[in-house]
C-alpha cells in the first residue's frame, strides 16, 4: 500500500541560519511546509525585570543588549522615553549627534541584513564579508565617539555621554560618498542576479492588510506597500527638520524587502549629509542627576529603529527605580507573521524569509 | 621540448627496464601496474591537498580576505593541518544509526572516485587504461555515489540527513540525463567512446567551439554532479546544515571530503578532455596543458561557488527537465543532422557554432520572459493587497 507521511523537523535552536537561537518546528510534506511553529525564549535574560531594579541611568547599558547590532538606536529610544517621562530638554547639538548615530546604525543594520540574506541563499559568505567590511568602518566611528564598537552605551537621557572627537565629522564627511558608492555597488551586483530573483520574487508574500493586522513595522511593512515611518508619522528628536522620503515597494516579497533596505540606506545617507552640514556647536548634554526621580506618571516613546518601531513604556512611582520598564521589540512583532509567510513554500524558503524579516534573537527574547 | 613532453613516459620506460633486468616479464608488468594504480591514488590525495588550499584562497580573495596564512609560508600547509585535525577528531556513530551502512558509505563513495582516474588522459600517451567504452565507464562510475549518498543519508537516522538523501537522488538522477545527452553529442562528433580518441578528434577544433551548447550543459550538469553552487542543495549548510553527511565526523567525514575533491578534479578533467581538446595545443608539454586547462576550469567553478546563490529544489529540477534536457536533445538532433550533411572542416564548425549560439539565445530569451512574468505576478499580488488595505487604488 503506497502512502505518504509528513515529517516533523526541528529547525534550531542550533542551526546555522536561524540568526541565533531560534527554533522552528516544521511539518513537511516532502520539502513543502504544511505547518510551522516558531519557538523562542532561548535567549531570555529578563532584561525588563532586571531594569526595574536599577536606576533609570543604570538601565541604559541593558538597552545595548536588546538588539546588539543596533545598540545606538536602542539607547536612543530609551533616552527619548526617559526624557518624555522626566521632562528633560536635550541640547540641539546632542539631537544632531543622535540622528547621525541612529542613521549610521540603520546603515549597519541594513547592510548586514542584506549580507546575511545572501548567506542564507547560499552565496558562500561573499556579500556578507563585504557588508562586514563597511560595517567595520562605521564601527570605527562609533568607537571614536563612545569608546566601544558594539555595546556603545552612548546616547543617554539628557544627551550623549561625550562630545564628538574633533576627527569624527571630517571622517564621516569623507565616508558618506564611500558608503553611497557601496550601496550602488550592492544594487548593481546583486539586484539583477537571476538566481537571486528566482529565489526571492514571489517568496514570502506578506499582503499589506495582513501586515497591518499583525502590526508589522519597519522595512517589512513598507516593502508591502504601506507608507508608514515613525520618523514621519510622529516625528521625534529633530527628524522634522530633515528632508527625506519614505520609500515603499509594491510586491511585499523577499525581493521587495531587499530593495526596500537598499532604498532606505540611500535615504539614511541623505539625512546624514544634511546633518553633517548643519550640526551646530554647543552643549552635548543637559545634566541629569544619577539618581533621577521622574514625577509620578507614565510615558511611551517610540522611534523608527532599523528593524521597525522600537518603543519603551516606562511607569514611574516617583522613586529612582522605574516601576515598570517595558520594551516593544520590533524583531518579535515582525516575526509573528512568519507562519503565514512560510506556508506552502519549501524548506529552503523558510531560511530566506526569516533572513528577509531581519531579526536579532536578543531583541526577540529580551 | 620533446624530452619534456615525454618526461613521464620516459621515466616509466626506464623503470620498466630496471624491473625487466631482474624480474620475469609478467612480474615486471605486475609491478608496473601496481605502481600505476598507486600513482593514481596518490595523485587523488595530492589533488585534495592542493585544491582545498586553492579553494580557500580563491574564495577568500573574492571576499576581499587573505585566506589561510598561518600554517607555513602563505598558509600552504593548511591542508595538512586540516588533515591532522580530521584524524584526531572523535569518531562518533549515532546510537540509532544503521551501523553497517553507516560505516560502509564513506568507504564506498571513494572507490568510484578513484576508479574514474583510470580513463582520464593526463597527457600524450598518459592514460591508465585506454578503454574503448571509457565514456560509458565514466557515466556508470558517476552513478555509484548517488547510491552511497542515499546510504549515508538513510543510515544516519537523522532528518536533515534524510532530506539531504532525498535531494541527492532527485538532483543527481535528473542531471545525469542532460549530462549523458551532452556526452552523446561529443561521441557523435568524435566517432569514438574512448577518451584518448575524443582528445585526438579535437586536433583542429576543441568541441567547446564546435558545440557550445553541449559544453554549457555538461558544465552545469557537472556542477550539479559535484554538489557545487548553484546546485549545492545536497549539503546546503544554511538549510539542511550539511545534508547526508551531517552525522559523520573525523576520518569518516574526511572520506566524503576526499571524494568530493577527487571528483572535482575528475569532472574538470572530463570537461577538459571532452570539450577543451584535453592535452592538445602547441608549445607547452601535453601534460602541462592538461593541468593548466583543468585548473582554469576548477577556478571557474570556485568563482561560481563564491559569488552565486543556490537554487531551490523545485527550481533546480525544473531547470534540469525543462531547460537542460530539451536543450541537450535539440542540440543532439542539430549536431547529428549537420554532421551527416557536411564534411568535417571550417564550414561544419561554423554552422554548428552559429546554430548552437542561436539555441542558447533562444533558451535565454524564454527564461528571461518567464522571470519577467513571475515578477509581474508578484507585483500584481502586492498591488491587490495594497488596494484591499487602502480601499482604493491610490497609495
Amino acid at each position: 500500500m503506497l502512502k505518504t507521511e509528513t515529517i516533523t523537523i526541528n529547525m534550531g535552536p542550533q542551526h546555522p541560519s536561524t540568526h541565533g537561537v531560534f527554533r522552528m518546528v516544521l511539518t513537511l510534506n516532502g520539502e513543502t511546509i504544511v505547518d510551522l511553529k516558531p519557538m523562542f525564549g532561548y535567549l531570555h535574560r529578563g532584561l525588563e525585570k532586571t531594569s526595574e531594579g536599577r536606576t533609570y541611568l543604570q538601565a541604559v547599558p541593558f538597552t545595548d543588549r536588546l538588539d546588539y547590532i543596533c545598540s545606538m538606536s536602542n539607547n536612543f529610544a530609551y533616552a527619548v522615553a526617559v526624557e518624555k517621562l522626566a521632562g528633560i530638554e536635550v541640547p540641539i547639538r546632542a539631537e544632531y549627534i543622535r540622528v547621525i548615530m541612529a542613521e549610521l546604525t540603520r546603515l549597519v543594520n541594513h547592510m548586514l541584513a542584506i549580507g546575511f540574506l545572501f548567506n542564507d541563499l547560499g552565496a558562500w559568505y561573499t556579500p556578507v564579508v563585504y557588508a562586514f567590511r563597511e560595517r567595520e568602518r562605521i564601527l570605527d566611528l562609533f568607537e571614536m565617539a563612545s569608546g566601544s564598537r558594539m555595546m556603545c552605551n552612548y546616547i543617554r537621557p539628557g544627551g550623549v555621554s561625550g562630545d564628538l572627537p574633533a576627527e569624527f565629522l571630517p571622517l564621516l564627511r569623507k565616508m558618506i560618498p564611500h558608503l553611497e558608492n557601496f550601496v550602488r555597488e550592492i544594487r548593481d551586483y546583486l539586484s539583477d542576479n537571476e538566481i537571486f530573483k528566482a529565489r526571492a520574487v514571489g517568496v514570502g508574500f506578506l499582503p499589506a492588510d495582513m501586515a497591518m493586522a499583525y502590526s508589522i513595522t519597519g522595512p517589512v511593512l513598507r516593502a508591502s506597500g504601506v507608507k508608514y515611518d515613525v520618523r514621519k508619522a510622529e516625528p521625534y528628536s529633530i527628524y522634522n527638520q530633515f528632508e527625506f522620503d519614505v520609500p515603499t515597494q509594491v510586491a511585499g516579497d523577499v525581493y521587495a524587502r531587499y530593495l526596500q533596505r537598499l532604498d532606505e540606506m540611500d535615504e539614511s545617507l541623505k539625512i546624514l549629509r544634511q546633518a553633517v552640514e548643519r550640526i551646530p556647536d554647543g552643549e552635548y548634554a543637559t545634566k541629569v542627576p544619577s539618581r533621577l526621580r521622574p514625577p509620578k506618571g507614565e510615558a511611551y516613546a517610540r522611534i523608527e529603529s532599523p528593524k521597525g518601531e522600537l518603543g519603551f513604556y516606562l511607569v514611574s512611582d516617583g522613586s529612582p527605580n522605574p516601576y515598570r520598564w517595558r520594551n516593544r521589540p520590533p524583531s518579535l512583532i515582525n516575526l509573528s507573521a512568519l507562519r503565514e509567510m512560510c506556508l506552502g513554500h519549501k524548506v529552503a524558503d523558510v531560511v530566506t524569509i526569516l533572513g528577509s524579516i531581519d531579526i536579532t534573537l536578543a531583541d526577540v527574547d529580551r | 621540448m620533446q624530452v619534456l613532453d615525454d618526461l613521464w613516459i620516459r621515466i616509466a620506460q626506464w623503470l620498466r627496464g630496471v624491473f625487466d633486468s631482474f624480474l620475469p616479464p609478467w612480474a615486471a608488468q605486475l609491478v608496473m601496474d601496481v605502481l600505476g594504480i598507486l600513482l593514481l591514488i596518490v595523485w587523488g590525495i595530492v589533488v585534495v591537498l592542493a585544491f582545498t588550499y586553492m579553494e580557500r584562497k580563491v574564495i577568500a580573495r573574492v571576499g576581499d580576505r587573505i585566506g589561510p596564512n598561518r600554517a607555513g609560508p602563505l598558509g600552504i600547509f593548511q591542508a595538512f593541518a586540516d588533515a591532522i585535525k580530521m584524524l584526531t577528531k572523535e569518531d562518533v556513530t549515532p546510537t540509532n544509526a544503521d551501523r553497517a551502512l553507516f560505516l560502509a558509505a564513506p568507504i564506498v563513495i571513494i572507490i568510484p572516485a578513484v576508479l574514474l582516474y583510470a580513463v582520464l588522459p593526463f597527457g600524450r600517451g598518459m592514460v591508465g587504461v585506454d578503454l574503448s567504452i571509457a565514456v560509458v565507464f565514466v557515466v556508470a562510475m558517476g552513478g555509484i555515489p548517488i547510491l552511497t549518498m542515499l546510504m549515508a543519508g538513510w543510515a544516519s537516522n537523522n532528518k536533515y540527513a534524510l532530506l539531504g538523501g532525498f535531494r541527492t537522488v532527485a538532483q543527481l538522477i535528473s542531471y545525469e540525463v542532460p549530462m549523458v545527452v551532452a556526452l552523446l553529442t561529443v561521441v557523435l562528433l568524435a566517432g569514438t567512446m574512448s577518451t584518448v580518441g575524443i582528445v585526438e578528434a579535437q586536433a583542429t577544433f576543441p568541441f567547446a567551439l564546435v558545440t557550445p551548447v553541449a559544453f554549457v550543459v555538461y558544465m552545469l550538469a557537472g556542477l550539479a554532479e559535484l554538489n557545487r553552487t548553484p546546485f549545492d542543495l545536497l549539503e546546503a549548510d544554511s538549510e539542511i546544515v550539511a545534508g547526508y553527511f551531517i552525522e559523520y565526523s573525523g576520518m569518516k567525514f574526511a572520506m566524503f571530503f576526499l571524494a568530493e575533491y577527487i571528483n572535482l578534479f575528475m569532472v574538470a578533467g572530463m570537461i577538459t578532455t571532452l570539450f577543451l581538446a584535453g592535452w592538445q595545443w602547441p608549445i607547452l608539454p601535453s601534460w602541462l596543458w592538461f593541468l593548466i586547462k583543468v585548473i582554469v576550469v576548477i577556478f571557474l567553478m570556485m568563482w561560481i561557488r563564491s559569488t552565486i546563490p543556490r537554487f531551490r529544489i523545485d527550481q533546480m529540477l525544473g531547470f534540469a527537465w525543462k531547460a537542460l534536457v530539451p536543450l541537450a536533445l535539440v542540440n543532439l538532433f542539430v549536431v547529428a543532422l549537420v554532421a551527416k550533411l557536411l564534411e568535417p572542416g571550417w564550414a561544419r564548425t561554423g554552422v554548428l557554432f552559429v546554430s548552437n549560439l542561436a539555441l542558447l539565445a533562444a533558451v535565454g530569451f524564454i527564461m528571461a520572459r518567464q522571470s519577467r512574468k513571475r515578477e509581474e505576478q508578484a507585483r500584481a499580488a502586492g498591488e491587490a493587497a495594497i488596494r484591499r488595505y487602502y480601499g482604493s487604488p491610490i497609495r
